[in-house]
């Protein structure tokens, strides 16, 4: 009962705090002619509801890729499709083909946050509630920290109900299969990050740490149980990859229309000011003017697969749900260090990982995920949430720090308090930085001062962090047998806690 | 105790996320007095009439609006103009929207002060202490700082309830550690600052009166006459008079009194608002409606006259009662004093209870002014709602009151809030109030209840009927297409529903507070 209300008043916290970042701007508010992220879902929503499926990743006559082209997968499109119609029903103005571009009102306004809000209702909330509810092993106290993480994280709010995105779908579904490869239903887990990859290609980050954990599990099952399981849960893929693509199946050339669509690796190393590893080295090295478009996606594919391999060979060789949940970090996070056509927004990924972390690495967890949510502030300057993302920001910080107290506490050695110490001179320095941003207007021969002050000092810390998280999965398990002991008497405390209570 | 800042810090954060809430009226009210009192001589501050919202509050308020103004054209300059009537632009907004928050930390300051002061400790459990469902002076300090109504009032509707409740619980602070100057200070400097506090003015007085300047020496002892104090009287009187002359005294020389009185009591609203405040009014509205429709039906009533009262009724936006007596300023004022008279009365023979008694006069005393009150508004219901959270701790029933209380009275408040956006804002801030609540309060109050916790299950079928009236109000009204034809059925359902709530609170909470005097003095 009581746990239950607790669940309840951090999930109506979070709704609440959703829908008052809702009532701001979005990406490109009145912003013609190209308008922002927002106009792109209304277009999509537009095309899908009025071209044939054929034509949604064509360009056409009517259907102009350079104006917001669809690009992501066909889960999306579907969506799309679905609010197209709820919106035609509603106004048909919103989605009329070609003269709704740039719709912008008060109601339309209100319509697109709803679907997010919808969205997230449907999938996002209970996904992060079942994740944490699941894990029998925690104790309230860590289970209830552990959803007000994943609930309250500024990022993931800002962007979906602030800039305006369906993030919350993608990462919600890639949750909701966390949680199930925890539960041991595998084929569940993998059809539903199946469905996750299928709504945003960026779940590709989170890819290899799945195809690795369940290749490990076949192989620790023994040869003919495991190429059995694994032949199942390659079905479950395949038929749910079926399923998401069978409109555009009809020929090889439409499929690979998708596909070119999908992967554009004809755009740039990364766009604007992004905290991976390239664009903070460009402030040393400008590889753009060295080296060739080519033999850029070279080098960040062999970048990214090298650094891949440490994490996801230990999965493989200890394919346990910690050391899991720490390569979905791993290899999220290099992916957005090292990979080529990275967005700001795609920090999220990686934060989401940490998110499901969160009850075993209180305050590194709250750590990454304060200076994700600082990488971004160019950007929701932009869009104008800086409000917004201060008070969001501020209430993560001080709730989180504050009920992770108990947990951080456990083991006072010197370990922890340089830890500590370090984390308070990081965040006094984005507090800073921040400040300066608002108000010091830089020099003229520097316009994006700040903007680089700001993805490199979030990229310094993503680079550590990437090297933490490595050491915690792969030298974890020696740590883990304290924690166990310190958890087993806290538990028999508690017990003795609840009983002298009953005496009374 | 840490977890009152965390609680304090992550409430203020979430004022800063309403500041693109919609705005009413009351915005413009305030952004015409910045600019009245900084741009026009002390002289005009009462006779300008540039808009028509002009400055009807006392004059300590426009001097706070004065010293506001003068940040404020840091921000906007423009706002401070009088004659830029309606002007909000981006930095207005934000200016404006940040001293309602920065100057909540008054209330903050003052939920904290009670909270440390006020809220006895209990046998210092270790494992209670930090957990916000369980630990008391927490709980208080969650339902104080976080109080619905506040946060839709102030920070979305906009108005400075906020820091006149906070110098309104120093003053009770201080009437609680028996610093009756003190008090009487920051009560006069309230009053000064919004006049609506007048309704609670006797309490302050029949409590001072007797604890203070009768039995000087000996508290609690017998009460004799002869025990009077003239010196202490006179401490008093000083203190509220020295207050009154700042405030009011280059008014007086000025020769502006009565200009800046009629400016404070317009007598020449209606007996309701425009959204019937759920009182006895609404009650008696609905009553006298109902007479004349059946008197219509059954001819005992020529329909003429009854249009013919309904037509005034809608121009001059006063109600002329059909078939009940009309009523005048005067039965109001009436009827109010005579419904504070016991409560009075009590206080005045029972002041050993201290704090708690005076506090329980004073929500009496809020609901006599609600309920009989001339053109009340419906976000009077505060004056008693906060002072009532300072007693939940006390008793069982006073926590099971205040849960009633706090549901239908928040719930009351929805019509303040029409724009879609603030929809789920509303809805959700009330679903969280009930929650955290009443589970909280059941952690005190062990309940058995069978429905909602501590409260009976005639009160809670009452409360969960909140539950369909807002479907219709919101969706079935619209479905049926009514909203045309009968566009004020929800808020009349609304207040006259909530009204017989706020009624029957009213007469519970009167019959715990006389009789637990009789009990005590039984068993003493």
């Amino acid at each position: 009962m009581g746990l239950l209300v607790e669940v309840c008043v951090l999930v109506v916290i979070s709704i609440a705090l959703r829908w008052s970042v809702s009532q701001n701007t979005y990406s490109g508010q009145s912003k013609p002619p190209m308008y922002g992220d927002y106009e792109a879902q209304r277009h999509w929503m537009e095309i899908t509801l009025n071209l044939p499926v054929s034509d949604w990743y064509r360009n056409t006559t009517n259907n102009d890729l350079q104006y917001w082209g669809l690009d992501y997968p066909p889960l999306t499109a579907y969506h799309s499709k679905i609010c197209g119609y709820i919106a035609q029903y509603i106004n048909p103005d919103w989605v009329r083909l070609y003269k709704s571009r740039g719709y912008e009102s008060y109601y339309h306004k209100l319509f697109m946050r709803y679907t997010v809000l919808v969205a997230d209702f449907l999938i996002f909330l209970p996904a992060a509630v079942l994740f944490y509810l699941a894990q029998d092993q925690l104790d309230d106290k860590s289970m209830l920290f552990g959803l007000m993480v994943i609930l309250l994280y500024p990022g993931l709010i800002l962007i979906d109900y602030g800039h305006f995105q369906y993030n919350g779908i993608s990462l919600g579904l890639a949750v909701l299969a966390v949680a199930c490869l925890g539960s041991e239903l595998q084929m569940i887990g993998a059809a539903l990050f199946t469905l996750a990859l299928n709504y945003k290609q960026m779940e590709l980050y989170h890819a290899m740490p799945f195809f690795t954990f369940l290749l490990g599990k076949c192989f620790k099952a023994g040869p003919f149980k495991g190429l059995f399981e694994l032949i199942k849960i390659g079905i479950t893929v395949i038929i749910t990859f079926l399923l998401c693509w069978s409109p555009f199946l009809t020929s090889v050339e439409s499929a690979k229309q998708v596909l070119t669509r999908l992967f554009p690796f004809n755009r740039g190393l990364y766009e604007d000011k992004v905290a991976s590893f390239w664009c903070s080295l460009s402030v040393l090295i400008k590889l753009k003017n060295i080296l060739s478009q080519e033999n850029l996606v070279l080098l960040c594919l062999s970048t990214t697969l090298l650094c891949l391999l440490p994490s996801s060979l230990h999965l493989l060789y200890k394919p346990t749900i910690t050391n899991f949940k720490y390569a979905l970090v791993n290899s999220s996070l290099v992916f957005f260090l090292f990979s080529f056509q990275v967005h700001e927004k795609s920090i999220l990924i990686p934060a989401i990982s940490v998110c499901m972390l969160a009850n075993r690495e209180p305050l590194t967890s709250i750590w990454f995920l304060s200076i994700s949510t600082f990488s971004m502030l160019p950007l929701l300057v932009k869009d104008g949430l800086i409000i917004p993302y201060i008070g969001l920001s501020v209430m993560f910080l001080i709730a989180c720090v504050y009920i992770s107290q108990p947990f951080n506490n456990q083991k006072p050695d010197s370990l922890s308090t340089l830890k500590k110490i370090n984390f308070i001179i990081s965040m006094v320095g984005a507090i800073l930085l921040t400040g300066a941003s608002q108000f010091i207007i830089p020099p003229p021969q520097l316009p994006d001062l700040f903007p680089v002050l700001i993805s490199s000092y979030s990229c310094a810390h993503f680079l550590f962090f990437l090297l933490y998280f490595h050491f915690a999965q792969i030298f974890g398990d020696e740590i883990d047998v304290d924690r166990k002991i310190s958890k087993s008497t806290r538990v028999q405390t508690s017990k003795k806690q609840k009983s002298i209570k009953k005496e009374n | 105790m840490a977890a009152i800042y965390v609680v304090a810090a992550a409430v203020t954060c979430f004022k800063l996320l309403l500041i693109p809430s919609y705005r009413s009226t009351d915005f413009e009210v305030h952004r015409n007095w910045l600019a009245v009192t900084h741009s026009l001589p002390i002289s005009q501050w009462y006779t300008d009439k540039t808009s028509e919202w002009t400055l009807d509050y006392p004059p300590l308020f426009a001097w706070m609006e004065f010293f506001l103004s003068q940040i404020a054209k840091h921000f906007d300059p423009e706002m401070l103009r009088v004659t830029n009537l309606n002007y909000a632009s981006d930095a207005t907004i934000l200016f404006q929207r940040l001293t309602v928050i920065v100057t909540d930390f008054m209330y903050l300051f003052a939920a904290k002060k009670f909270c440390d002061v006020c809220v006895k400790k209990t046998k210092g459990k270790e494992s209670v202490s930090s957990n916000i469902y369980q630990n008391p002076s927490l709980i208080m300090a969650v339902l104080l700082m976080a109080n619905f109504g506040l946060l839709i009032v102030d920070h979305i509707h906009f108005q400075y309830n906020g820091v006149l409740m906070g110098i309104f619980i120093l003053s009770i602070v201080c009437i609680y550690q028996n610093q009756f100057l003190q008090s009487a200070l920051w009560f006069s400097i309230l009053l000064n600052m919004k006049h609506i506090y007048l309704y609670v003015a006797p309490v302050y007085f029949v409590y001072l009166l007797r604890c203070y300047c009768y039995n000087p020496n000996k508290q609690g002892s017998k009460f004799s006459i002869s025990s009077f104090s003239l010196l202490r009287l006179i401490y008093l009187g000083m203190i509220v008079l020295t207050v009154f002359g700042i405030s009011f005294g280059p008014f007086i020389y000025m020769g502006q009194l009565s200009q800046v009185l009629s400016r404070l009591f317009p007598f020449k609203r209606g007996l309701c608002h425009a959204y019937w405040a759920p009182n006895f009014w609404a009650l008696y509205n609905i009553a006298d409606k109902a007479a004349s429709i059946i008197g219509t039906k059954l001819k005992v009533l020529s329909s003429v006259a009854v249009e013919e009262a309904s037509m005034t009724g809608g121009l001059v936006q006063e109600f002329s009662h059909t078939v009940l007596p009309s009523i005048k300023p005067i039965y109001t004022v009436i009827l109010t004093l005579l419904a504070m008279l016991p409560a009075l009365i009590h206080l005045f023979l029972n002041p050993q209870k201290g704090g708690q008694g005076f506090v329980r006069c004073l929500v009496l005393c809020g609901f006599a002014s609600f309920l009989f009150g001339w053109h009340v508004h419906e976000k009077a219901i505060l004056i008693i709602i906060i002072p009532l959270t300072l007693l939940i701790l006390e008793k069982r029933e006073d926590g099971r009151l205040y849960l009633f209380l706090s549901t239908i009275g928040f719930y009351s408040l929805f019509p303040l809030l029409f724009t879609q956006f603030e929809t789920p804002i509303k809805i959700v801030l009330l679903i969280l109030h009930c929650l955290y609540s009443f589970s909280s309060l059941s952690n005190i109050y062990r309940s058995a209840s069978t429905m909602l916790p501590v409260v009976s299950w005639y009160e809670s079928l009452y409360l969960l009927g909140i539950i369909p009236l807002e479907i219709y109000n919101s969706f079935i009204h619209h479905v049926l297409k009514l909203n045309i034809s009968l566009p004020f059925i929800p808020l009349l359902l609304t207040s006259v529903y909530c009204s017989i709530g706020v009624l029957y609170a009213w007469l519970r909470f009167y019959s715990t507070t006389l009789k637990s005097s009789t009990h005590k003095t039984k068993t003493s």
